[in-house]
């Protein structure tokens, strides 16, 4: 008895939802337009695996298996693989957001590289990247130095020089503009703001971005400081070492990792940076370029932005994104192939 | 002795000063929101002669159409909300079945197709999600774009792979000996998973929840991509950004927006600092 009624709950749900499904699908292909078709469809699907997940059956081990793993690999496959496949297939075409065409091979590529606003941006975001990974890592390191040492306050200052990274770079970048337009022309009284030239503007970018990013970075490499043993550290003050050279000679190649770890982060971040872009300058002051006329401060996220939204190429953006991705995806592996080689070493 | 406390006394005295000019942008904030634009344009770093000037600043801010305040708040808790409790009990669930079978190929297969799409930066799939989104919706009748169905989705999509990995990592920590005993006393695995598996993984799943809380509230361009500029639903930070597009250089309204936005994390900073900062520690290091 017990049995059966465990069987015939699981047994309707299943009856029901396959049928809800199917009677969904059924309008989806007969392009009926009603919204409800949609409500119907999700409960069909959910009262299915509903069903199939209660009853009992000797493959119930399997099936919840499947059952928890489907969320997660629904979602990412709809949001991260399909349109990723998909993107990397429109970077061939002349695709334009809403139909492709035509296979256009690898024109979209060599347009790209011919356009003058993008070689720039992708120069400027080098540079932009390589600065501010040695800024941020060293801001970082010596704010991590502060907060480690034998001072009064440490997880005051932790908490401060944390702050600015729980905040949207968005809004930040708001306030920023404000601070380099009105604050700093006032404080340096008959000064021009800095976001009017072109290389200053620049500047202003990786002043912002150190100022945010150096407090996460902080973090990390206070957590590597703590793990150098404390009597190597009295060891060396035994015998006669001076701050300096514990520092230079003992906790920095200990905690060789967490430098490999930072620098990885900063450059993968700095690489992608787009908020900050967007509020404080977006791509002003404009820079005249030979013949061209080129937005001075457009890194190559906000270039992509433009370029596909703004100026509505879709084709030419999603090259430009793939590019990036593979620039990003070298990186990454340069990363493991590095922490790898030294896994070994260790 | 002397000479270290002199010199304990100065750290603590720089300490002080970066500190100050670490937090010197949030005090501009805090000062220029509670003045008018006038007393801006005299001087942006003196004291506000009236700080009810605030109060006038905000009520302006709050119902104007463009941030309209408590509706984007609103959102962008809903949003966060949603996702997280979604984002934390799926990948958990995933997780655990990944990490229960990480020797065997399909396990593995499904594992490192998580972590590596964690290099896939959102600008690659931005534009073709907009296909996908529109074609679901065409098809099924479920609108996915300007909607918080579509946003909820997308964010589980690409919050999974970091929540899956830092998961995965904890639970394979977890002796089996624990599930197999429920397994013997005539647990199902769903329950061994639901009472003896999800209370051990609390601390991990707050190192999740921050590291994803943090980015969901504050992300400005996936939003801005599935809900429009100026759309029905609008998130705090694409809220601030209409409002600066339609009131351009009109400070005292822009700084008080910002103030406005940047309250509610900075309450919860100091509400649970600790786990703040312990989460995002444990997020990089994995």
């Amino acid at each position: 008895m017990n049995t059966k009624n465990a069987k015939t709950l699981p047994l309707i749900f299943m009856v029901v939802g396959a049928l809800l499904t199917i009677y969904a699908l059924i309008l989806d292909f007969m392009k009926s337009t009603g919204e409800l078709r949609g409500y119907i469809l999700i409960l069909g699907v959910i009262l299915l695996i509903l069903g199939i997940f209660k009853i009992p059956n000797k493959k119930h081990t399997k099936i919840v298996n499947m059952v928890f793993l489907f969320p997660m690999i629904f979602t990412f496959a709809v949001t991260v693989i399909i349109p990723f496949i998909l993107g990397i297939v429109y970077s061939f075409t002349d695709w334009n957001g809403i139909q492709v065409t035509k296979f256009v091979g690898l024109s979209n590529y060599i347009t790209m590289f011919k356009q003058s606003d993008y070689v720039y941006s992708f120069v400027i975001t080098v540079i932009y990247t390589v600065i501010n990974m040695i800024l941020v890592n060293v801001v970082g390191f010596a704010l991590a130095l502060v907060c480690s040492s034998k001072i009064k306050g440490t997880s005051f200052f932790r908490s401060a020089y944390f702050l600015p990274n729980l905040i949207g770079g968005l809004v930040l970048g708001y306030v920023w503009q404000f601070i380099f337009n009105k604050v700093f022309t006032t404080v340096f009284a008959g000064s021009v703001s800095m976001l009017t030239n072109a290389n200053l503007a620049l500047l202003a970018i990786l002043i912002v971005n150190t100022w945010q990013y150096a407090g996460y970075i902080m973090l990390i490499y206070l957590t590597g400081l703590q793990t150098v043993p404390k009597d190597v550290l009295e060891a060396a003050g035994v015998d006669g070492a001076s701050a300096i050279t514990t520092l230079f000679k003992i906790k920095m190649p200990m905690i060789a990792n967490t430098f490999t770890v930072c620098i990885f982060l900063t450059l993968v971040n700095s690489f992608k940076q787009f908020d900050l872009n967007l509020a404080i300058t977006n791509g002003a002051p404009s820079r005249i370029m030979g013949a061209d006329i080129i937005q001075s401060t457009e890194l190559l996220a906000l270039n992509i932005y433009n370029t596909a939204i703004r100026k509505n190429n879709y084709a030419l953006g999603q090259t430009k994104a793939v590019v990036f991705f593979i620039i990003l995806a070298v990186v990454s592996l340069t990363q493991v192939a590095i922490s790898k080689k030294k896994e070994v070493e260790l | 002795m002397r000479a270290q406390k002199i010199r304990n006394v100065v750290g603590t005295i720089v300490g002080f000063i970066i500190a100050f000019f670490i937090l010197c942008p949030f005090f501009l904030v805090v000062i220029n929101s509670a003045k008018t634009s006038a007393d801006i344009v005299v001087s942006p770093i003196t004291l506000p002669k009236n700080w009810a000037q605030m109060l006038t600043n905000f009520k302006g801010v709050i119902n104007n159409t463009n941030f309209s305040y408590w509706s984007s708040f609103r959102s962008s808790m809903i949003i966060t909300v949603v996702s997280l409790v979604l984002l934390t009990l799926f990948s958990s669930m995933a997780a655990w079945v990944l990490s229960r079978h990480h020797k065997e190929g399909w396990s593995n297969f499904i594992f490192m197709m998580f972590v590596a799409a964690m290099v896939i930066p959102f600008q690659v799939v931005m534009l073709p999600i907009l296909t996908v989104f529109k074609n679901i919706g065409n098809f099924t009748g479920i609108q996915m774009l300007s909607s918080y169905k579509g946003v909820v989705f997308a964010y589980l999509g690409f919050g999974g792979s970091m929540s899956i990995f830092v998961l995965h990592g904890f639970i394979k920590g977890i002796p089996k000996e624990l599930e197999e005993a429920a397994w013997i006393d005539g647990c199902s695995p769903e329950g061994t998973f639901f009472r003896v598996i999800m209370p051990l993984l609390r601390p991990v799943q707050m190192t999740v929840l921050i590291l994803n809380g943090l980015w969901i509230w504050n992300d400005y361009l996936l939003p801005s991509i599935m809900l429009g500029l100026n759309g029905k639903i609008k998130t705090l930070p694409i809220a601030v950004s209409s409002f600066v597009g339609s009131y351009v250089k009109q400070w005292d309204l822009i700084l008080s927006a910002a103030f406005l936005a940047m309250i509610p994390i900075v309450i919860l900073f100091l509400v649970a600092q600790k786990q703040i900062i312990q989460g995002m520690v444990d997020g990089a290091i994995k």
